[in-house]
This record gives C-alpha cells, structure tokens and sequence, in this order.
C-alpha cells in the first residue's frame, strides 16, 4: 500500500482526538470561560467509557458513558467558577488533578482488561478508489464525527441566533445580562457541552486509538488541546486544521524514523512543538488576527448585578 | 438580601460543609484508633519487630509492564516472609529532586530496606543512604553503590534474544519494527539482541526501530508502532512500559510480545510471547539477606535466566514445535552457561566488527553498547 496514503489515515486519526477536545474547549471559552481541567476529564471519561463496554460490550454505549462523565465534572467545574466564581485557572487544575487521581482509583481492576473485537469501519466503494480509499475512507466513524462536528458548531457559532448570544455571552456577559439573557446558565450549558466532547475524545482514546486502559493514558494530549484553541485564533476551521498539523507532524517524525531517515528522534520529537510555535509567531504577526477572535472576557469572573 | 449577602451565606454554607466533613473524618478515625491498641501488648513479647520494606515505583502499579513486575517482586516477597515482613510501595515517584524527598520519608517511617526501582533514582538515593548510614538501599538498573546501597538489574537482553527467535520464525516480511523509549545502552542491547534471535533462525532479517524518548506514553507508542507496521514490519517489538504496542499490533492484524510482564490478555490475537522479569527472586534474596544479618552493600547483583529471573512466557499455540524446543535450548544453554547470546563474530551495522570470532562479550561491554547490530537499520540517536 502507498505509504503516503497510510502516513495520511494516520495522521487523520491522530488529530482526532485533539480536534474533538479542542472544539469542547473552543465552545468553552467563546462563553468566556477557560476549562484547564481538560486533561482530567478526558482521563474520567477514558475509564468511564472503557469500563461501560466491558460491562455492556457496545462501544456506542462506551462513547456516551464518556460524554456523560465529562459533562458530569464539567458541571462540578461550572458550579465553582460561575456560581460561586472561583478562580477560573485554579479550579480548572484542580478538576485535572483530581480527574488523574480518580480515573486511576477507579481504572484499577480495569488494568489488564481487553475490550471486545473491534470492528472495521470501510465506507463501501469509496474504499476502494485507490490511494484515497486506504487515506480517508477506513477510518473510524469517530474521525467523520470529529468534521461534521466542525462544520455544525461553524454553522451554529456564526449563523444561528444561539450561538450569536453565546458569543456575546463570552463578549460581554454585561450586556448580555441587561438584554436579559441568562448568562450563569449560558455559560453552564456551554461548560458542559465542551466537557461532553472532551468526554468524547477521551473515550475515543480508549476505546479506538489506544484501546486499553492504563493509568494517565491520555498523557498531555488535553493540554495540547487547550494550547490548540488559542493556537487557532478561537476559529473552528482552524481548530481542525491545527490538530491535523499536530497529529500529521506526529506521525511524521514516527514515519522518518521508521524509514531509516537519518535525524536525531530527540529532535524529531520536538517537531510537532517546533511547527506550532512556528506557526503562532506566523499567526501572532497581525496581533489583529488573535485580539479580533479572542473572547473578551474570557477568565473573568461575572457578577450579575454587583 | 442583597446578592453580595447571599454569595457570604453560600460561602459560608461551603466551609461549614468542608469542616463538618473534616470533624467527622477526625472522629472516625478517633473511634478506630482505640481498637488495635491491646493486639501488640498480647502478640508482641514472643516476636521480633517484622522487617520494614518501602518500594518507590516510578510508574503506576496499574501500567501493566515494568512497575506491575516490581510489585509482583513485592507481592513474592510477602508471600515468601509472611509476617516477618512489612512492605509498602509508592508509585508515581518522579525520577527528580521530589525521589530524595519520598525516599527520605520512607526511612523516616521506620523501613530499614528500601528499594528503588527506576535510573533516575541513583543520585537522590546515594544522597539519602550517605545521610542515613543504618538504612539499607538497593537501586534497581544504576551502577553508584555506597557501604549500604548496592545495584540490582535484570539481564532483559536474554529474554529479547529469545523473543527474537520466535520473531525470526514468524515474520513473512522480513521485516521486524521496534518501539524504543530511551536510547540508553539497555535500550540499544535490547533492540541488538532481539535482532540477534531472528537472524539465528532467517539470516535475511531487518529491524526498524522507532523511537519515541518516554518509558510511558501510551498513545505515543501507539503512534510509533502504527508507523513501523505502515513501513512494513509484521513482527513488533517494544522496550516501553506499556502494553499499547501489542495492542496496536492486535488492531493492525500484526503480531507482537509482551515486555516486562505477561500480557497476552491486552492482545490474545497478536501476541507471541511475554518476555517477562521476574523480580521476585532477587526480592526474596535481598528481604532474606536482611533478615538473617547478612546484606552487605556495595555490590551489584545482574540476574538473568539462569537466577530465574528472566524468561518467556505463553508462546502463542501456532508458533512452530521447533522454535519452542529452541527456546528451551537457549534457555538451557543460558542456565548451565553452554550458550552466550554474545559471542563473536557479531559486526555493527557499518560493517565494523563489534566482537571478533568466539570472543564472548564481558558485562562492560555489555553496559556500554552504543552501536546497533548488523541487520538494524538506522543510527542510534546522539552517537
């Protein structure tokens, strides 16, 4: 099979998982509030999600149980910091210390466990057509969620009434508050959607990508995605391609490797750190670009009424 | 009330909460503490004061590999003392100045033998057992030793060399795909000798070899053997601590072993063989040492097979009868001393020669190799 084919299927699968957290967090913070506790939660969810399907054995259920955990802890994390307005920052690591110690508390007799056969996903004809078939159609229904996700949470952000208020709500929760919306439970509903997906891609990682469960399994990869969302200027679109350029000069620096190419791995594996901050100072030329995008008042507490 | 009013409530309402939980936490505890008070007075005056044992573990006890076989080293030692014995482990130790703070607590809780089973480990600890000369401390794959700490290792090329056998026999590309995690001599002998294996049963074998700087990362691993199967090798190999190699094997419809300890249960499919340390032996040598007042320090200990400390475990039913009656020769041989994985000639593979004809390798050799065997592709990084 072409190589190159197969570096692209790969490279597809891995900014799965950064694409579906990082557009949680994106709808976390167009409502102006920074979730640090990405890392936790995608842990939670791995095991919550692993543990559903050695129970049940349907992978389907395994994603809503992750989801659910997500949302679960998204909404402890939303209760704190809008309601009784902790600091942002602070209770978002909180959530990812917390989420590592618990999902390995309760991950423990999950260790050694194997989750039923997967089953192969090749979307019927399209398949087929040589080289693009084995590149973009073998894929896990996952990878098709994580772009349809995109294009609806475009459409939603930026042509529905709702997600005008949500952004206004990030904008100026203020004057959102006196046309009379309410922006605690704006702001709630939003936290808890991007738990959800962090959720999502939380299970995606155990029950997918590295189907198994161990102990910090998700290994950093909420933390890329929360630097993904500033990296990609608040942008949907921009989101997805960023997770595609990290998980494609992921796959890269593996793939050099693996064909003999003779460059250090230590520098190799700074390659995917090396193209984000290459392409932030590229992005952050026209300071308009971020100040444009960014929600003003993202991190700030919002008193109604004091 | 105004809503700054109500916030003040709610607060208060919060911390009223946390302190009443705290107070019965407390009176929990209180309650308990009365109760094992009496034992001792009645056990106590026929018995000596069990041994204290401490383990500081740099990964999880729940990731399946090289920490899950130091706490099954634990668990042997347990079963073999009974009471005579104590042990507790901490796990999650990072390999930085927070070691010499865990390993200094762990003396400080009244454990006389402490085990410290990661590299990072040597400096704090040969720091703590300068401190605390009636402490004993032995340290697992360092080369520092002091008047009472002394190294431990497993000679874990043994068991790459004979999962390289089966690998050799296995594979129908030719091709075999290593996961690396640091490159370190270890690494680099592990990855050689595996090669070694294959090419004593097909010659022709080729060996590619990722790697990706971690001992734990699983999705990273993932990502690596992912690569090496997407360039062709059908047989992979891992030196990581996770079992994320066997399983990406196990969804690719390759095959793979286990490392450290058995893990045929991640991938039932894929999965050859365990090449698996046992840590037990050693344990129970150095508790027994210390119990009957003869651990000495300053010496350095590297068991293989022929301790019982390393072996190859639930090779899968379609590897051929042959290879499994090589296997057992190989382990023979290892045990009487008849058979020596390193022996001459082996070149490099520039070409050079690494160990001239019926030259076998001294243990220095061994803990200094930098080079990859012929048949490796590629360089080792940093030489």
């Amino acid at each position: 099979m072409d190589s190159t084919a197969l570096l692209l299927a790969a490279t597809l699968s891995a900014g799965t998982v950064l694409a579906i957290a990082s557009l949680g967090l994106l709808i976390n913070e167009k409502a102006g509030i920074v979730n640090l506790g990405a890392e936790g939660m995608m842990l939670c969810a791995a095991i919550a999600g692993f543990a559903t399907v050695i129970h049940t054995g349907n992978t389907w259920l395994g994603f809503a149980a992750g989801m659910a955990a997500g949302a679960f802890l998204a909404a402890i994390f939303g209760g704190l910091v809008i309601w009784l307005n902790t600091n942002q920052y602070a209770t978002g690591l909180a959530l990812t210390l917390f989420g590592t110690g618990f999902s390995a508390f309760a991950g423990i007799k999950y260790v050694q466990e194997k989750l039923p056969e997967q089953t192969q996903y090749p979307i019927p004809y399209l398949a087929d057509i040589p080289f693009f078939g084995p590149a973009l159609f073998r894929q896990h229904p996952m990878v098709y969620v994580a772009m349809a996700l995109t294009g609806g949470l475009i459409w939603f952000l930026y042509r529905t009434r709702a997600g005008l208020v949500l952004r206004s709500v990030g904008e100026s929760p203020e004057s959102a508050h006196a046309l009379g919306y309410p922006v605690r439970r704006i702001r709630l509903a939003a936290v808890m959607a991007g738990g959800a997906l962090c959720g999502l891609a939380g299970a995606y990682v155990s029950l997918v990508y590295t189907p198994l469960w161990v102990e910090g399994m998700i290994a950093g990869k909420g933390w890329i995605a929360l630097a993904l969302t500033t990296f990609a200027t608040w942008r949907p679109a921009r989101v997805l391609l960023g997770a595609y350029l990290f998980g494609g000069v992921t796959m890269l620096q593996f793939h050099l490797q693996g064909l003999g190419v003779n460059v250090p791995s230590q520098l190799l594996s700074m390659l995917p750190y090396l193209a984000t901050i290459v392409v932030l100072v590229l992005i952050s030329r026209n300071p308009l670009w971020i100040r444009v995008n960014m929600p003003s008042s993202i991190g700030k507490p919002f008193y109604p009424g004091a | 009330m105004t809503d700054l009013q109500k916030r003040s409530l709610l607060k208060l309402a919060a911390l009223s909460a946390v302190a009443a939980a705290a107070l019965m936490g407390c009176g929990k505890k209180e309650e308990a503490a009365p109760a094992p008070a009496p034992a001792p007075a009645a056990a106590a005056p026929a018995k000596a004061e069990p041994l204290k044992v401490a383990f500081a573990y740099v990964g999880p006890v729940g990731d399946g590999g090289w920490t899950y076989a130091h706490d099954n080293g634990r668990k042997a030692v347990e079963k073999e003392f009974g009471d005579k014995v104590v042990t507790s482990f901490v796990e999650k130790v990072p390999e930085s100045a927070d070691a010499e703070r865990v390993i200094r607590d762990m003396a400080g809780q009244g454990n006389q033998l402490i085990f410290g089973t990661t590299f990072g480990y040597m400096e704090p600890m040969l720091k703590v057992a300068n401190d605390l000369k009636d402490v004993k401390f032995e340290h697992a794959t360092g080369y520092k030793t002091a008047a009472n700490m002394r190294t431990y290792d497993s000679r874990t090329y043994e068991g790459a060399y004979m999962a390289g056998v089966v690998a050799g026999k296995m594979s129908k590309t030719g091709t075999l795909g290593v996961v690396g995690s640091v490159p370190i001599p270890e690494v680099v002998r592990n990855i050689n000798s595996f090669t070694l294996g294959a090419q004593s049963v097909n010659p022709a074998i080729k060996t590619k070899v990722v790697w990706v700087n971690e001992w734990f990362n699983p999705p990273k691993e993932t990502e690596a053997a992912t690569a090496l199967i997407n360039g062709g090798a059908d047989v992979l190999f891992q030196n990581t601590d996770s079992s994320a190699v066997l399983q990406t094997a196990e969804k690719m419809g390759k095959r793979a072993f286990g490392w450290d300890s058995d893990m045929t249960a991640y991938g039932p499919k894929a999965h050859l063989a365990s090449a698996v340390i046992n840590w037990g032996p050693y344990y129970i040598k150095a508790v027994g040492d210390a119990l009957q007042g003869k651990w000495a320090g300053g010496t350095s200990a590297w068991w293989g097979v022929k301790e019982g400390a390393i072996d190859l475990v639930s090779i899968a039913a379609d590897v051929p009868d042959d290879t499994k009656k090589r296997i057992d020769e190989v382990k023979a041989g290892l045990k009487d001393g008849s058979f020596s994985i390193w022996k001459g000639p082996i070149m490099d593979n520039t070409g050079k020669e690494l160990l001239a004809k019926d030259v076998v390798a001294d243990d220095k050799f061994l803990g200094g190799l930098k080079t990859y065997v012929k048949g490796v592709e590629g360089k080792v990084p940093g030489n």
